[in-house]
């Protein structure tokens, strides 16, 4: 097992073998064993398929990013560096978090009872610099992201045929939503157990 | 040439929170019940998501389907102590009903009326939304479920103090960490690769 196989949770948490938070994750077995295991499905997979790793890091250190989540957006951004990336991939994914960041959830609801609760907020589309830097694909996948990422309930089939467009499979765009999703979980956890044991 | 959207046959869009059955028409073509693999099979752990086009068009990306799968059981199902099932599937509705997952809220608050017998309660947060007064227990449950779904997270000591006072030991708390981030991970992947249908009356 290589040390970017170990327990991504337990590392970003700071949980040590005894402690009350690995008696508390060792209650839940399975969870644990698959949110790793989940990880390891979309980021350092078998087959990567058409999905480069690159693109899986990009995605990650970019969605770790958006949510403002310091040292786990490090911690993708130093398996991007060791995925192969480009320098100037890696600062362009920095630019495009830092042109990105907002609160949510925001977004519309059908028309109806729930409009009163439709909270307008930016739609992200990357700068042509950053653009640039991402190369062909990245863009839409970013662009899809942040929607996903902070307004999530404005989904729509034009954003996905953005991405069919940009060159990404029905099948890539779900391994895509998957790393997103998934990212937004892993996230969280990482958050709730840190802010239960204390740790700010 | 790029492959194109399904366009989902007409149908009713649900405009209010619910706690009745609906339906989830894909944007993107599922794998044909007739094509699936035994490895696709597997991914799906339980027979019969076979019927359901959601896992089916999961089912793509197999591995990242099976591990989902198994982790949502275990949160969710998990009979070993912590937090009540029914409570559980509250953090469930209340983070599906801030980011605005009608399908994903409808399922879970119908499991969290049928846990709790708390029909009434259920029905407050689907109509009133996460600010609802339901007690103070889920209040507290409800809450941090909320600050931790914000885009950044809100989640901070104070919700952690709250729950404790509620009556919650860490394994429960814990359990709503898990319960609510876990949704946070479904509402994306169901709010954007369809959409929900009502299903029509009897």
């Amino acid at each position: 097992m290589s040390a970017n196989d170990a327990d991504i949770i337990d590392a970003l948490v700071g949980i040590t073998p005894g402690s009350a938070l690995d008696a508390i994750r060792a209650r839940r077995p399975e969870a644990r064993a698959h949110a790793q295991a989940t990880y390891r499905a979309l980021f350092t997979p078998e087959a990567l398929g058409a999905i480069s790793a690159q693109e899986r890091f990009a995605l990650g250190t970019f969605v770790a990013g958006l949510h403002g989540a310091t040292a786990v957006a490090a911690a993708y951004a130093a398996r991007l560096v060791d995925s192969g990336s480009a320098a100037a991939t890696k600062d362009a994914v920095e630019t495009a978090i830092k042109e990105a960041r907002t609160h949510g959830p925001y977004g519309s609801y059908p028309a109806g009872p729930l409009s009163r609760e439709d909270t307008a907020g930016p739609i992200y589309r990357v700068g042509a610099a950053t653009r640039q830097a991402l190369g062909p694909r990245l863009p839409s996948a970013f662009e899809h992201t942040h929607m996903l990422v902070f307004h999530p309930r404005d989904a729509a089939p034009a954003s996905l045929q953005a991405l069919l467009d940009a060159g990404w499979s029905t099948t890539d765009i779900v391994t895509l939503s998957q790393i997103v999703a998934f990212l937004s979980f892993q996230i969280r956890v990482v958050i709730g157990l840190r802010t239960l044991a204390g740790r700010p | 040439m790029s492959e194109k959207v399904l366009v989902p046959p007409d149908h009713t869009v649900p405009t209010a929170f619910t706690r009745a059955q609906l339906d989830w028409l894909p944007w993107l073509e599922p794998l044909a019940a007739d094509a699936l693999t035994p490895r696709h099979i597997a991914s799906l752990v339980d027979a019969a998501r076979l019927k359901s086009p959601y896992f089916r068009l999961l089912a793509r990306d197999p591995d990242a389907l099976e591990a989902r799968t198994r982790t949502d059981k275990d949160i969710f199902y998990n009979p070993d102590a912590g937090l009540p099932r029914a409570e559980r599937e509250l953090a469930a509705a209340a983070t599906s009903r801030f980011n605005g997952c009608l399908y994903c809220a409808s399922v879970h608050a119908r499991h969290a009326a049928t846990y709790s017998k708390r029909e009434d309660d259920v029905e407050r947060l689907l109509d009133a939304g996460v600010t609802a007064d339901l007690g103070e227990r889920w209040n507290a449950i409800v809450a941090a479920s909320v600050a931790l779904t914000a885009t950044p997270s809100a989640f901070a000591p104070e919700h952690v103090e709250r729950l404790r006072r509620a009556g919650l030991d860490d394994l429960a708390i814990s359990d709503v960490i898990h319960a609510a981030a876990f949704f946070n991970w479904a509402n994306r992947l169901m709010l954007s690769l369809g959409e929900p249908a009502a299903t029509p009356g009897p």
